[in-house]
């Protein structure tokens, strides 16, 4: 994986950290800053999480802070909403976002609505945490990417960082957000990635994308792990002579729609990558936006570099992502158009 | 004397099998031709081959994530099995599913599941059409001890117990549900508590021994045929490894493992087959047999062709003059 030019921003001096040891810290920091907050899911206490995210939580918070759960993700989200509604915060893992289905009741059927039925007086101030992605050969119960499906129920938001620095700040922000946040980590950045990161708290608004390289023919839209391909493919076109501006989505829902625009009224073309199925997606969505805010400033047809619309696969996983060299000739054919 | 015998042989062939295929297999995924998610069954092979030994061959069979065991107990071939861990096209779902997805209709055996619970109520659907039919055939649907908290248990249960179906539902209770003991997530210790709920029979017992496997899973699946309606089996068993190859395993401790390890379903069927008079050489055979076997789907699994992408785009949706079922498609 390439660095993110970015890195070099930061203070020399800081500690490098991983996507995991800066969630960690997120959590600690926001179960540390307020006594509302309570971690629930499968394994997260004594085990510290599947990908151990929640390590050495349980014995700073205690048990009654920390708690591990039964398996039953219906019950861990239906539970975590009680307490949202009743002045609790809660930090809800579910293991791969793969499990999330059944769940997937409570959220869109509760969670996403408690605010409207309630006549706008019961937000649920909640947030649920789940590993996406592919890149750990895990095949179609272990690798899937549903960002569409939360983005598509009004009333949730949408929250899937590239980087460790971005997860703790964005992931404090969510724990503070009054309603519920999807918080979706990339799992093959886990442990890929590392870079500098304050050990001490800041946040970092949600709804705000970033630049992460400026460039002047071509826009790319990511968010995830897919962040690191586009960025080694605008690389690879800046080889050829195209100028490739990247943009990090950060936050999904409520996307940041001025920052979208701003940069594809500059360039005229756009390309947005990610890992779920083409056939709706979350680039279809942005796609549309683009046409509905940019139109008469585009110069080339949108493209969009996706998995396919298959089940993810196990053993053509490389092929099924959407990595550089799929993303690189969608640049220069866009950028050349 | 001389059938118990060689009954216990072919049950201790089957188990030294899984049991063989298996540490193979974690060599593989040592060696990195094996990727993903790779959870073992050693430590609990007596259930697999216990139970699929009181099974017809179009009974149908539904396990977890945890499958290969009862895949191969079935008749699943070691070819097969060892291509699909590969990601290889003559894989048993052409190298699309690997370790957790197991599917082989033509060896009653109707898949392994990812997703904790959801598939008990698949089972009761296949008990169903089993009734519906007067096939005469049985559903016997494995899951962890860690799946009974889950809703998908509790409706496929209910269905089950509703509906009187010909089900057997066997509880593999391996003590963890990936790091954390049932203790700690289930406010009673005794599973089959449960099978009242549902109006169902139940039992409960050691798994260690593949003959008493055998015998109390065979009484289910006698009153599942007859009429008799489903019955939820607890089997206290243990698992020597880790949930997954990447699990260290730091919620127990080696002395924990290694008291359990007495235990061993194939060192308990030694024992019993040589107080039956079994000797030496005649078990050593048998596992020769084996260990050629498992070398030969290893060489087949490294040397087949991966798999296809055409296959792939093919699998999504079902041709228009598609017969159902596919029974014996590779």
């Amino acid at each position: 994986m390439v660095p993110a030019p970015w890195i070099l921003t930061c203070v020399k001096t800081m500690p490098k950290k991983n996507l995991v040891t800066a969630l960690n810290e997120g959590l600690r920091s926001e179960l540390a800053e307020n006594p509302d907050v309570v971690v629930l899911g499968e394994d997260v206490g004594r085990v510290g999480g599947v990908f151990r995210v929640t390590a050495g939580l349980q014995e700073e918070f205690g048990s009654d802070r920390v708690i591990d759960t039964p398996l039953a993700e219906g019950g861990i989200i239906g539970a975590a909403i009680g307490m949202a509604m009743y002045g609790l915060r809660p930090i809800a893992e579910i293991q791969f976002s793969d499990f999330i289905f059944p769940a997937f009741d409570q959220i869109v059927s509760e969670a996403a609505k408690y605010r409207y039925r309630s006549g706008g007086e019961f937000p649920i101030p909640m947030v649920i945490r789940a590993p996406v992605g592919g890149g750990i050969r895990g095949g179609h119960y272990h690798s899937q990417s549903p960002e569409a499906l939360f983005i598509h129920t009004p009333g949730l938001k949408v929250v899937c960082p590239s980087n460790p620095y971005d997860a703790k700040g964005l992931l404090k922000s969510a724990v503070k957000d009054n309603d519920t946040v999807m918080f979706f980590e990339p799992k093959r950045v886990y442990r890929a990635v590392k870079m500098e990161v304050p050990d001490g708290p800041y946040e970092i608004p949600l709804s705000q994308a970033k630049v992460v390289r400026p460039g002047e023919d071509v826009t790319v839209i990511a968010w995830g792990a897919m962040l690191f391909e586009a960025l080694a493919a605008a690389e690879s076109a800046q080889q050829q002579g195209v100028s490739t501006e990247v943009l990090d989505l950060r936050t999904l829902w409520p996307v940041d729609v001025e920052s979208i625009m701003q940069s594809v009224r500059k360039t005229g073309r756009v390309v947005v990558v990610h890992e779920a199925p083409k056939t709706c997606g979350f680039g279809a969505e942005l796609l549309t936006l683009v046409s509905e805010h940019a139109f008469l400033h585009l110069q080339a047809p949108p493209k969009r570099v996706t998995g396919w619309d298959t089940p993810f696969p196990y053993r053509l996983e490389q092929e099924y992502l959407p990595l550089q060299h799929r993303i690189l000739p969608a640049l220069l054919e866009t950028a050349a158009y | 004397m001389a059938a118990q015998k060689d009954t216990l042989l072919a049950r201790y062939k089957d188990m030294f099998r899984i049991r063989r295929f298996e540490e193979e297999a974690a060599r593989g995924y040592a060696k990195g031709k094996i990727g993903g998610f790779l959870h073992l069954y050693i430590g609990q092979e007596s259930i697999a081959v216990g139970a699929s030994a009181t099974l017809k061959p179009d009974d149908y069979v539904f396990q977890t994530y945890r499958d290969h065991g009862t895949a191969i107990a079935r008749g699943t071939s070691t070819r097969a099995a060892m291509a699909e861990l590969y990601g290889k096209d003559p894989g048993i779902s052409r190298g699309l599913g690997g370790s957790m997805h197991f599917f082989d209709p033509a060896n009653g055996f109707y898949g392994g599941y990812g997703i904790i619970g959801g598939h008990v109520a698949l089972a009761a659907g296949a008990a169903f059409k089993s009734k519906y039919k007067k096939e005469g055939t049985v559903s016997m649907c494995f899951f962890g001890e860690g799946a009974t908290n889950i809703g998908g248990f509790h409706e496929g249960a209910s269905l089950a117990g509703l509906w009187k179906l010909p089900m057997v539902l066997v509880c593999e209770n391996n003590t963890y549900a990936m790091g954390t003991p049932f203790s700690r997530t289930s406010p009673v210790e005794d599973i089959t508590k449960k099978a009242a709920g549902y109006g169902m029979a139940s039992d409960r017992f050691d798994g260690h021994d593949v003959q008493e496997v055998e015998a109390r899973i065979g009484a289910a699946v006698e009153l599942a045929r007859s009429g008799g309606g489903p019955t939820l089996i607890e089997i206290l068993t243990y698992r020597f490894r880790g949930h997954s190859m990447s699990d260290p395993g730091k919620y127990r401790t080696s002395q924990e493992v290694e008291e359990r390890k007495k235990r061993d379903p194939l060192k308990v069927t030694k024992t019993q087959l040589e107080s039956l008079g079994c000797s030496e050489d005649e078990i050593l055979a048998l596992e020769n047999q084996v260990e050629e076997e498992i070398a030969d789907a290893v060489q087949f699994a490294e040397e087949a062709p991966p798999a296809r992408h055409d296959v792939m785009e093919r699998s999504v949706y079902a041709p228009s003059n598609y017969v159902y079922p596919p029974v014996g498609q590779p």
